[in-house]
C-alpha cells in the first residue's frame, strides 16, 4: 500500500536532477568580465574586433583570460583588479559606435549555458548600483507636440501661399485665426489632410485644432516610449551591463545600473533633458533694442549664449534634435576649435535647405536647452543654402563640453522632460554583506529546524529534513530558471518559507503518530498520516498563497520581490513535503510486510502489520 | 521524544471569557498606540532622502560633528543617527522643494567629505512625495484584497462562522504588530509592510489547521455525544503539538533572521517575531471563542458536508 509506482519515482528523481542542474550555475559564480556590443547596424563585431581587442590589452599590459562571442558581443574575462582599466583602453581602441560595458559572466561550464541555466539574477540591493524612478512630465509633452502641430501648420500655410495671423496655442488646441473667410475655405481641406486625428472646427475666421482623447492617449504612450528609447541609448553610451529600463505604471520610467559606481555621472546623463532647437534670429535692432529694455516682443524670447551675448530668437522651432542622425565631437577645420559634427536625417536635411534658402543673410540660432534652460550654443549666419543635411556647431568651451554635448544630441532627445521622483543607490559591499547575512540567517535557521526535527521524529525527521533541503533546491533552481530578480526581501521570504514548509511535514508526522496511537498498523497509519494531513496542507498553503499573490499583484518593490519567493516557496514546498517525503518514507518502509515499528520518536505498543496477502499455501 | 502529548483535551474554551477580555485589551491599547503615537513611517512613504554612510577609520564619525556640518544645508530637520556603531550613520533628509535628489546626495558627500576623507556612500534612497503616497495606497489595497480573498477562500472551504472568525482573529495580530511598532517607535519601511501582509498569511493558515481538525471532529462517531466546546477543546488540544513545533520551527528561522540579518532585515523579523507569537495566540485563543460566539454548531459543519457529497455525486 505504500508504493509508488516506478514512473512516479523516476519523474521525482527527474525533478530533483533537474533542479539540482539548474541551482549548479550559482555554485560555480561569476567573473568580472568587459562585454563589447555595438547597437549600429553598420559595426560587426568580429574576429577583427577580437583582433583590435587583443592588441589594445596587450599594449596596455593586462592579462585576460580568455575571450568568446556569446549573442553578437564579445565577452573577455579579466580580473577584478584589471576590469576598469581593461574597459579604458579597450574604448579607446574601438572607438565611436561600441558599447564597452563592464560586465559579470557565470563561471559555470558551457553545456549549462546551452540549456540556460544561469545563476540567480541578483537585484540591486544585493549586487550594489543605482536604480531610478523617473516621472514624464506629460503636461510638457502635450505642449510639445501642440508645439510641432503649429510649425507643421506654419511651414504647410507658407508653402501654399496662405497667410494667417499668429496661431495660438491653448491647454490642448491650436487657433489659427485666417484673414478671410476664402483663405480659411482654402486651407481647410489642407489642415484636415495635415492633421490626421486631430478634430478641427470653424468659428468667425479661426480654425480651432483639438486633440480628441485617443490622440492623447497616444502621445502620452509615444512619449514614455521615446524616452525610453532616449534612456537606452544614453544609458548605453554610460557603459553599464544589464541595464534594466522599462515603464512602471502610466507615466513612471525605472531605470537600474547595475554595478554603477559613478553614480553622479550617471545622475548626470540620465537626468539631463538636453534637446537641440534650431530657431531664427530676429534681425530688426529696433525690436532687440526693445526686447533689451525688457519689452520682449511677442513670440520671442531673449537667451544668451556662453559668453554673455544675448540673441533675440523666435519662439517658432524649425528643426529639432529629433531629425538628428549622428553627432560625433570634432574640430572646426580652419580655427581648430572643438566642434560637433552633426548629420541630419532625411526630413532634417529638407527641412534644413529650405530654411538656409529662405533665410540666406540671416542669422539662424542652435539652442541646447538643457535642465530647463535654454542656451544659445552657436548662432552663425546663413550664407548659402545648405543640402545635404551636414551641419556644424561650434561654441564650445572645450573638447570634453563638445563630446558630452554630442553624446547628449546623439542619444536623441526627449519627448518630454522627466524628473528623478525615486533614486536608490546601493553601495557595491553593502549589497555582498546583504547576501552573506541573508544567506548567513538562512542557514542558521535550516540547522536549528533540521537538527530538531531529526531528534524530534527520528527517521520521519531524517525524511522531512530531506524534503526541506529538496525544497531550498527547487527554490533556488526556479528562481535561476525563470531568472527572477532576488532580492533581500526575497532572501528573506526564502528563510520564512523554509520555516512554513516544515509545517507540512509536522502536520504529516503528527497524523502518523496520531494513528499509530489510535492502534494502527504501521503502513495503515503511514497512508492515512499523509491521506489525512493532504487536506490541511492544502487548505492551509493556499490560504498563504492567496495573501502571497495579493502581494504579488499590488505589492511594489521590496514587497514584490517578497511575494515573488513566497508565492514559489508555497508551491515547491506543497511537493516536496508531500511528494518527495513520502517518496522516501515509501523506500524505506513500503516494502516490509511485517513492519513492527516506525521510527518516529514515539514508542507504541506494536501492532504487526500482517502480510498483505495470504501465502497461498493455505488454501 | 514526544512533548505535547495530552491525555485528557484541556479546556480552552472554558477560558473563552477571559482571553476575549485581554485580547480586546491588547486590541484597544494598540489602537491607542496607534492613533497617539503613529507609526515611524520610512522614506518609502514619506518621502525624503536616507542616506548610509560609512567612516572607514576606527574612531568612526562624531555625530554632532556631522549634524552641525549638515546643518549648513538649512533644510530643516535632519536626523543623524549611528547604526550600531559610530562607523555606519544613517542620515534622513526631508524632501525640499529647489533641490533635485542628485544634488542633495552629493552635496551631503561634498560637505561630509570635507570634515573628513574616510567617509564613503553605501547607499541612497530618495523617494519623492507623490511615490510614497503611491505605496501607501497600493499597500492598503493589498491589504483589503489579502483579507477579502481569505474570506472568500475559507468561507467557500468551511462555513461563514469560520471565515469571520479567522478573519478578526488576524486583524487582531495585524493590530497588535502594528501597535508595537507605533509603541516603540521602530520604522516602519516596505519590508516591514511585507512582513505584516505575509503574518496574515501565516496566521491564517494556523486557523485553517485547528478549523480542519474541529470540522473533522464534528463528523466523527466518537464525538457524536460531545458538545461543540468539548470538540473544539478537542481539536486544539490534538494539533498542540504540531502548532508548537511548527511556530517554533518558524520563529527559529526568523529570530535567526533577526540575529544574523543585519539591520537590513531587522523590521522584518521583528514583526514576523511578533506576528508568529500573536498568531498561535489568536487562532487557539481568539478564533475558537468566537466560532462558539458566532453560533456555531454541528449541523452548521454536516449540513455543508453533506451538500458536498451531494455535488460531487
Amino acid at each position: 500500500m505504500n508504493r509508488y509506482p516506478l514512473w512516479k519515482n523516476l519523474l521525482i528523481i527527474f525533478t530533483i536532477i533537474v533542479a539540482i542542474i539548474y541551482t549548479l550555475p550559482n555554485l560555480y559564480g561569476v567573473t568580472p568580465a568587459i562585454q563589447i556590443s555595438t547597437n549600429r547596424q553598420s559595426l560587426v563585431i568580429n574576429e577583427a574586433t577580437e583582433k583590435t581587442v587583443t592588441e589594445a590589452l596587450q599594449k596596455a599590459n593586462i592579462a585576460h583570460d580568455g575571450m568568446f562571442f556569446a549573442g553578437g558581443s564579445l565577452k573577455v574575462r579579466v580580473s577584478d583588479a584589471n576590469k576598469i582599466s581593461a574597459r579604458d583602453a579597450i574604448d579607446n581602441a574601438l572607438g565611436e559606435g561600441y558599447i564597452v560595458a563592464q560586465n559579470q559572466i557565470a563561471d559555470s561550464p558551457e553545456w549549462l549555458e546551452k540549456i540556460g541555466a544561469k545563476p540567480m539574477f541578483l537585484g540591486l540591493d544585493l549586487r550594489g548600483g543605482v536604480h531610478f524612478t523617473m516621472q514624464v512630465d506629460m503636461k510638457a509633452a502635450l505642449e510639445k507636440t501642440l508645439d510641432r502641430y503649429a510649425g507643421d501648420v506654419r511651414r504647410q500655410l507658407r508653402s501654399l501661399g496662405i497667410r494667417s495671423g499668429t496661431i495660438r496655442k491653448t491647454a490642448d488646441s491650436l487657433v489659427i485665426p485666417f484673414q478671410d473667410a476664402a483663405d480659411l475655405q482654402k486651407a481647410y481641406p489642407e489642415l484636415q489632410k495635415l492633421l490626421e486625428g486631430a478634430t478641427l472646427s470653424t468659428e468667425d475666421n479661426n480654425v480651432t485644432i483639438t486633440l480628441p482623447e485617443t490622440l492623447l492617449q497616444q502621445i502620452r504612450t509615444d512619449a514614455v516610449k521615446q524616452n525610453i528609447t532616449t534612456l537606452h541609448n544614453r544609458v548605453n553610451e554610460l557603459g553599464t551591463s544589464e541595464p534594466v529600463i522599462q515603464q512602471a505604471g502610466a507615466d513612471r520610467i525605472v531605470v537600474q545600473l547595475p554595478g554603477m559606481t559613478d553614480t553622479a555621472k550617471a545622475k548626470d546623463i540620465i537626468g539631463r533633458t538636453a534637446t537641440l532647437e534650431v530657431r531664427m534670429v530676429s534681425m530688426d535692432a529696433t525690436q532687440f533694442a526693445q526686447a533689451q529694455a525688457g519689452n520682449v516682443p511677442a513670440g520671442y524670447e531673449l537667451l544668451k549664449d556662453k559668453e554673455g551675448h544675448s540673441y533675440l530668437v523666435s519662439k517658432q522651432v524649425e528643426l529639432t534634435g529629433d531629425n538628428i542622425n549622428s553627432a560625433q565631437a570634432g574640430f572646426e577645420p580652419q580655427t581648430n576649435r572643438p566642434a560637433v559634427n552633426l548629420a541630419l536625417d532625411g526630413a532634417g536635411s529638407s527641412i534644413f535647405a529650405d530654411l538656409t534658402a529662405a533665410n540666406k543673410g540671416k542669422i539662424m540660432a542652435m539652442i541646447l536647452i538643457d535642465q530647463g534652460k535654454s542656451e544659445v550654443i552657436t548662432a552663425p549666419r546663413i550664407n548659402d543654402t545648405i543640402t545635404g543635411g551636414r551641419v556644424q556647431i561650434t561654441g564650445m568651451q572645450g573638447t570634453a563640453e563638445a563630446n558630452d554635448v554630442a553624446l547628449l544630441l546623439r542619444a536623441g532627445s526627449l519627448a518630454a522632460p522627466m524628473e528623478i521622483v525615486e533614486e536608490r543607490t546601493i553601495g557595491p559591499s553593502l549589497g555582498a554583506e546583504n547576501i552573506a547575512k541573508g544567506i548567513n540567517s538562512t542557514v542558521w535557521g535550516f540547522v536549528v529546524v533540521a537538527v530538531f526535527m531529526m531528534i524530534y521524529y527520528r527517521l520521519f525527521g531524517v525524511f522531512s529534513t530531506i524534503a526541506l533541503a529538496c525544497n531550498l533546491l527547487f527554490l533556488f533552481s526556479i528562481l535561476s530558471a525563470l531568472q527572477a530578480t532576488l532580492t533581500l526581501p526575497g532572501i528573506a521570504a526564502m528563510a520564512l518559507t523554509l520555516g512554513m514548509a516544515i509545517d507540512a511535514n509536522v502536520l504529516i508526522n503528527e497524523r502518523i503518530r496520531d494513528e499509530l496511537r489510535e492502534g494502527k498498523k504501521a503502513q495503515v497509519a503511514i497512508k492515512e498520516g499523509y491521506d489525512h494531513a493532504w487536506n490541511t496542507i492544502l487548505d492551509s498553503n493556499l490560504t498563504s498563497l492567496i495573501a502571497g499573490a495579493a502581494l504579488l499583484i499590488f505589492g511594489s518593490g521590496p514587497v514584490r520581490g517578497f511575494a515573488i519567493v513566497h508565492c514559489l516557496g508555497i508551491i515547491t514546498s506543497i511537493y516536496s513535503s508531500v511528494v518527495v517525503s513520502r517518496m522516501m518514507a515509501n523506500w524505506w518502509y513500503g516494502r516490509r510486510r511485517k513492519l513492527q515499528h516506525l521510527s518516529i520518536g514515539i514508542r507504541v505498543p506494536a501492532v504487526v502489520d500482517a502480510p498483505e496477502t495470504l501465502p497461498s499455501v493455505k488454501e | 521524544m514526544e512533548l505535547f502529548h495530552f491525555k485528557r483535551d484541556i479546556p480552552f474554551m472554558s477560558y473563552g471569557k477571559l482571553t476575549t477580555a485581554i485580547s480586546l485589551i491588547t486590541f484597544i491599547l494598540a489602537v491607542v498606540f496607534l492613533l497617539t503615537r503613529g507609526l515611524n513611517l520610512s522614506v518609502e512613504f514619506t518621502g525624503g532622502t536616507l542616506m548610509e554612510v560609512e567612516y572607514s577609520q576606527q574612531q568612526g564619525a562624531d555625530l554632532n560633528q556631522v549634524r552641525h556640518s549638515l546643518d549648513s544645508l538649512g533644510m530643516g530637520e535632519i536626523q543623524v543617527q549611528a547604526l550600531g556603531t559610530n562607523k555606519h550613520i544613517m542620515i534622513r533628509l526631508p524632501n525640499t522643494e529647489n533641490l533635485s535628489s542628485a544634488q542633495l546626495s552629493n552635496k551631503v558627500m561634498d560637505i561630509l567629505k570635507k570634515e573628513r576623507s574616510d567617509v564613503s556612500l553605501r547607499q541612497v534612497e530618495f523617494i519623492g512625495p507623490a511615490v510614497g503616497d503611491e505605496l501607501v495606497s497600493n499597500g492598503l489595497t493589498a491589504l483589503v484584497v489579502v483579507i477579502l480573498g481569505i474570506i472568500a477562500y475559507l468561507a467557500m472551504r468551511f462555513e461563514w462562522r469560520f471565515a469571520i472568525s479567522a478573519i478578526i482573529a488576524n486583524a487582531h495580530d495585524i493590530v497588535i504588530i502594528l501597535g508595537c511598532f507605533a509603541f516603540f517607535q521602530w520604522e516602519f519601511s516596505l519590508t516591514v509592510l511585507a512582513g505584516v501582509l505575509a503574518i496574515l498569511g501565516y496566521s491564517v493558515n494556523e486557523s485553517v489547521v485547528v478549523f480542519d481538525r474541529i470540522r473533522e471532529n464534528f463528523r466523527k462517531g466518537s464525538m457524536r455525544n460531545k458538545s461543540v466546546n468539548e470538540v473544539i477543546d478537542n481539536a486544539i488540544t490534538a494539533t498542540m503539538g504540531r502548532t508548537v513545533i511548527t511556530h517554533g520551527s518558524t520563529e527559529a528561522m526568523v529570530i535567526s533572521m533577526l540575529i544574523f540579518g543585519g539591520a537590513a532585515l531587522k523590521g522584518f523579523a521583528t514583526a514576523l517575531t511578533i506576528g508568529i507569537v500573536f498568531g498561535i495566540y489568536s487562532s487557539i485563543l481568539v478564533a475558537s471563542p468566537l466560532l462558539l460566539m458566532l453560533g456555531l454548531n454541528r449541523s452548521n459543519v454536516v449540513k455543508q458536508e453533506s451538500e458536498k457529497e451531494e455535488i460531487v455525486v
